[in-house]
């Protein structure tokens, strides 16, 4: 049996513009030499802003897209030349899908996606039955998808996902639209799920650090289309345990105040919010003492400091050690 | 047509009604033989498989890239013109009762009957018809895949010449041989002269070609057609993953 459940090897896509889109004459690198592999039994996650290419990468390992260059397999197939030995040990789940049909009722739309996999009825019956009791939906199962609200939704599209058994999982931001209860829950069965039979391998998507967190065995930082680090969380963090991290309260910052703080020696990083009433700072520093410093600087700039405390370093400080700009920063360019 | 939604029992049966409406009293007021509302109601129920094949086969896997569905379709394993199939038999059952209901009520407005003159011949006709109708719709729905939003406009360039050049609403022999046999490529075209012909005593005079040769034809052009959805299909989805143009909307 094939011992790696997903393998890339200096995987790219480069979208080319169209003929008819003369706006758009720029080709647009949306991944560029990722190699990963992933265990069976593994739960992977890939962690990074919107348009960093994670969902590129798992349109290509779904056999919905093509690579522009490289390679790729799941399951020992390649998805591009053998997709159709690939198409029958996967699914997918992707936040925010509304697939379906808004006549057909939950039931009706389930029992539909399992006869594409060959599911009997009375298999399929059945499946869709327990999961909808995991989702806490077993009291929509006759009603019309179109009635349901976006959560409902979005766990019916995970019901479905779960609903074939695939051996490779795949879950594009699966907790897009769900309440935190809801997220809770769903994130307790994925890992449920993919503890229960060594032979499932999930990938998971999702630009929230907790999700993260919580549920990946590994993790794969990605941004501008390049796997810039991949560990487990711990592993990942421990790149920072020489850093001292601190988050900060203060009166309002300008622009000059937050370049003075970055520009002191031993001040790693610093990222700045406006909150409503004043300003957030996300503060690295080389070592402990170079907070005296800081400190110095907002008195000598009558600058009252309200809250300061010091935190383990998450998977969020560690993106922002690879990029240098934290993944809001990043997405909004 | 779908009792879950019964406004569409309204939109579905009683509109196409009202367009049929129209050409029967242009008729009567005119004088024209009898068998012609017969030809008019028979048009008008054929022609919701037409609009059914446009509308819904047609731009079918357009709509499902922008519900999400069609990358789960692919994504699947199974073929794509299995799942097509099962479109096309969906959309042939409720636009049969969608036709039913349109020839039952014509009928008995107008009072008009018909005389069926073969009826084995005319189930091979109509089953022919459908098979040709629905596999230009698939080829339609694979060719329309590329063309995004844009086979939206096309399908609303084809609807109405398409009334025109199949004889919807009056015998195709009325236009000379040369124009007749170029529309004869829709489907929709020889299957209507063919049972009309089957239908009313006046039909065989009024017919273009005769039945034989028109199921022939049709013949042709459901295996054409299949042949040409299943080639363009394949085609067409490999040209979509090389391209990325399964799951986005940016048509």
């Amino acid at each position: 049996m094939q011992a790696l459940a997903i393998e890339t090897a200096r995987l790219g896509r480069i979208y080319k513009p169209r003929r008819n889109e003369r706006h758009d004459t720029k080709e647009r690198v949306a991944l560029s030499d990722v190699s990963l592999a992933v265990p069976r039994g593994e739960l992977f996650g890939l962690l990074g802003p919107n348009g960093a290419g994670k969902t590129t990468l798992i349109k290509i390992l779904t056999t919905l897209l093509a690579p522009s260059s490289g390679w790729a397999a799941v399951e020992g197939y390649d998805v591009h030349r053998e997709p159709q030995f690939v198409r029958p040990c996967i699914n997918m789940v992707s936040g925010g899908e509304a697939s379906g049909y808004g006549l057909l009722t939950v039931r009706e739309n389930l029992w539909m996606f399992a006869q594409f996999y060959g599911l009997s009825s009375s298999d399929a019956n059945r499946r869709i039955a327990e999961l909808l009791e995991i989702v806490k939906m077993s009291d929509r199962i006759n009603t019309k998808s179109s009635q349901l609200s976006t959560g409902l939704r979005q766990k019916m599209n995970i019901a479905r996902g779960f609903l074939t058994d695939p051996n490779v999982l795949f879950l594009d931001e699966p907790t897009l639209g769900l309440d935190v209860e809801a997220s809770r829950d769903a994130r307790n069965y994925i890992r449920r799920w993919v503890k229960e039979q060594a032979t499932r391998t999930v990938l998971l998507t999702t630009h929230y650090m907790v999700e993260a967190e919580e549920l990946c065995d590994r993790v794969a930082i990605i941004n501008g289309g390049r796997v810039l680090a991949c560990d487990t969380p711990q592993n990942l963090k421990r790149r920072l345990q020489r850093e001292a991290i601190f988050h900060l309260e203060a009166a309002p910052l300008g622009a000059g105040d937050v370049a003075a703080i970055a520009a002191l020696p031993g001040v790693s990083k610093a990222s700045h919010q406006a909150t409503g009433f004043g300003s957030s700072v996300e503060l690295m520093l080389q070592e402990e003492r170079v907070l005296g410093p800081v400190i110095g600087l907002l008195e000598s700039r009558q600058i009252g400091l309200r809250t300061l405390t010091k935190r383990e370093p998450t998977l969020e400080d560690v993106f922002v050690e690879l990029v240098g700009r934290s993944m809001e920063e990043v997405e909004h360019g | 047509m779908n009792v879950r939604e019964k406004w569409w029992l309204v939109f579905d049966i009683v509109l196409p009604l009202v367009g049929v409406c129209a050409y029967v009293f242009v008729y009567r007021a005119n004088g024209a033989h009898p068998d012609l509302i017969g030809f008019v109601i028979l048009g008008g129920a054929m022609s919701a498989y037409w609009m059914n094949v446009l509308w819904a086969m047609g731009n079918q896997l357009f709509w499902e890239k922008e519900t999400g569905n069609l990358a789960l379709y692919i994504m699947a394993p199974n073929s794509m013109m299995a799942i097509l199939l099962g479109m096309a038999l969906g959309g042939m059952a409720t636009t049969t009762l969608r036709a039913a209901s349109i020839l039952a009520i014509g009928s008995l407005l107008f009072g008009v009957r018909f005389d069926v003159s073969n009826a084995a011949m005319l189930f091979v006709v109509f089953a022919l018809a459908l098979v040709a109708l629905y596999g230009m719709g698939m080829m339609f729905a694979s060719m329309f895949l590329l063309f995004g939003r844009e086979g939206w406009h096309l399908v609303s360039l084809a609807q109405e010449p398409v009334f025109l050049l199949s004889g919807t609403f009056f015998p195709v022999r009325n236009f000379n041989f040369w124009v007749a046999a170029g529309a004869s490529i829709i489907p929709l075209t020889l299957a209507l002269d063919a049972i009309r012909q089957l239908t009313s005593s006046s039909g065989a005079a009024l017919g273009f070609l005769d039945v034989g040769t028109e199921v022939a034809v049709l013949a042709g052009l459901s295996v054409v057609f299949l042949i040409a959805a299943r080639f363009l299909l394949a085609q067409l989805e490999r040209l979509a993953i090389a391209e990325g143009r399964l799951t986005e909307s940016r048509a």
